[in-house]
């Protein structure tokens, strides 16, 4: 990186600026007079928090919570079951790196390439479509998963009329729906939300406006250096003490209230929310992204006859008895809560999906040390 | 998966970038940015395809939006605050 860059980038590390952000959030706590939560829904928030541990600077009665902002956690085991399924079927699936040891109800993608399946990770999907073209004979398969941020770049694909043996099977999920479910969970007690900046540069920071008028709780949107990070903490405890129930964009370099109006008129021509499980939540209000009718050529789960009969097993998804992703999905327990975090779940064997995905809370915070909260062990 | 990751674009040809990501080289699409591209513009890269072409002058801009926000919050009346925002302008000062 040229030396140039490098001060560019430094300056949203600038420990002058956090100090001075970290002081205002404490006086904005301190004016408050509680103890208050508030809510980030993004893997990539949770990853910079933990790293530069950022919770240390924040004052003991704020508490900072991820919420589901995993894509790959939230996938549910049958949909996995539906990617191995077709993979034992014979089909060649192609899918991000992050899904292939997620565990379906019994097995996972990379159990089945295990066994002789063709199974391959992908970059990008448009590996994918090379892979299409390269072997025609093969009926290539690409398991689609994440936000709207990656569902757009499948979205340009299937647009730009893909090779007849290439399909889609879509597991993306979209962030609205994410926050939806935790404000509508009677257990919970969050006051404000932080939003995935990147999923807002596609959809707009407006798309958070009903949201915050509905649930009457603010929204920062944020990007993902520690100042982007602390400045959105401070703005949302200023808006919170102010009682006013905004939407506020701190990350204007980024994200703009209409978002990217092209790639959504993609989106929204090749997908639809429709309502769906989420692993370990519960049946979520268009949370999940299905093809549409006009692309149901391109819909794996059209295209085929999915047996999922072969790789369920219920009963084995039941044996991880013990897990609380949901809990911790939702915010209402962290992964120092879970008998099973760092014992019997770790990286190499993951009993629950959050353990999996660089993106999921467990899997963070065992990288970090398990226990990312610095101001948990006194210092 | 998610990650978005910036980098600067060193050669077009049509659709698709040459974008250099701190020393990695890769190929980018550029089916879903929705802005003219040129070599030497930075761009977030998200899953092989460019979601966003970052303006140059941002960095100045959002550093300056961050220093309004402390502004207007409460701390003003912080003494500490005060001084750790008395060091920024002396920063400042010294670029």
């Amino acid at each position: 990186m040229a030396a140039k860059d490098l001060f560019q980038e430094l300056k949203f590390r600038d420990p002058v600026r956090a100090r001075a952000l970290s002081e205002a959030i404490g006086h904005e706590v301190a004016a408050l007079g509680r103890r208050v939560s508030v809510m980030h829904v993004c893997g990539s928030h949770e990853q910079a928090i933990a790293r530069f541990g950022l919770r240390a600077v924040l004052p003991p009665d704020l508490e900072l919570i991820m919420g589901p902002g995993c894509p790959v956690c939230v996938t549910d085991g049958p949909e996995v079951d539906e990617a191995v399924a077709l993979a034992v079927q014979g089909a060649r699936v192609c899918t991000y790196g992050d899904m292939l040891r997620l565990p379906g109800t019994a097995r996972s993608l990379a159990d089945a390439q295990a066994e002789g399946a063709k199974v391959d990770v992908v970059y990008s999907v448009s590996q994918a479509l090379e892979l299409a073209e390269k072997h025609p004979a093969d009926e290539v398969v690409f398991l689609g998963s994440g936000f709207e941020t990656t569902a757009v770049a499948t979205a340009a694909v299937a647009l730009a009329n893909p090779p007849k043996n290439f399909s889609i099977l879509s597991v993306h999920k979209y962030v609205p729906a994410a926050m939806n479910v935790v404000a509508e969970s009677p257990e919970t007690n969050i006051e404000g939300y932080i939003a995935a900046g990147h999923a807002a540069i596609i959809t707009g920071w407006g798309i958070f406006e009903p949201f915050a008028a509905r649930t009457g709780k603010p929204v920062v949107v944020a990007g993902f250096e520690p100042l982007d990070i602390l400045a959105a903490i401070l703005k949302l405890t200023e808006l919170m003490r102010a009682g006013k129930p905004e939407v506020a964009n701190v990350y204007p370099r980024c994200v703009t209230k209409e978002g990217n109006l092209a790639a959504q008129r993609s989106l929204w021509k090749v997908f639809r929310p429709v309502t769906g499980r989420w692993r370990g939540i519960a049946e979520v209000r268009d949370g999940n992204l299905d093809l549409t009718p006009e692309y149901a050529h391109l819909d794996a789960r059209k295209r085929f006859r999915i047996d999922t009969s072969p790789v369920r097993d219920e009963e084995a998804e039941e044996a991880a008895k013990g897990c609380i992703c949901g809990s911790i999905m939702l915010g209402l327990a962290n992964p120092g809560d879970c008998a099973l975090f760092g014992r019997a779940c770790v990286p190499e064997s993951p009993v629950g999906a959050c353990m999996v995905s660089s993106e999921g809370q467990c899997r963070i915070w065992h990288t970090y040390g398990g226990v990312p909260d610095l101001r948990k062990v006194g210092t | 998966m998610c990650l978005g990751v910036p980098g600067k674009v060193l050669a077009i040809d049509g659709m698709s970038a040459t974008v250099d990501f701190f020393g990695v080289r890769k190929e980018l699409r550029l089916d879903i940015v929705d802005e003219p591209v040129s070599v030497g513009d930075y761009v977030l890269n998200h899953v092989g395809f460019a979601i966003r072409r970052i303006p140059p002058d941002e960095v100045q801009e959002t550093l300056a939006l961050f220093d309004q926000i402390l502004d207007v919050s409460g701390a003003k009346a912080d003494l500490m605050a005060a001084d750790v925002r008395g060091e920024i302008a002396a920063a400042k000062h010294k670029e």
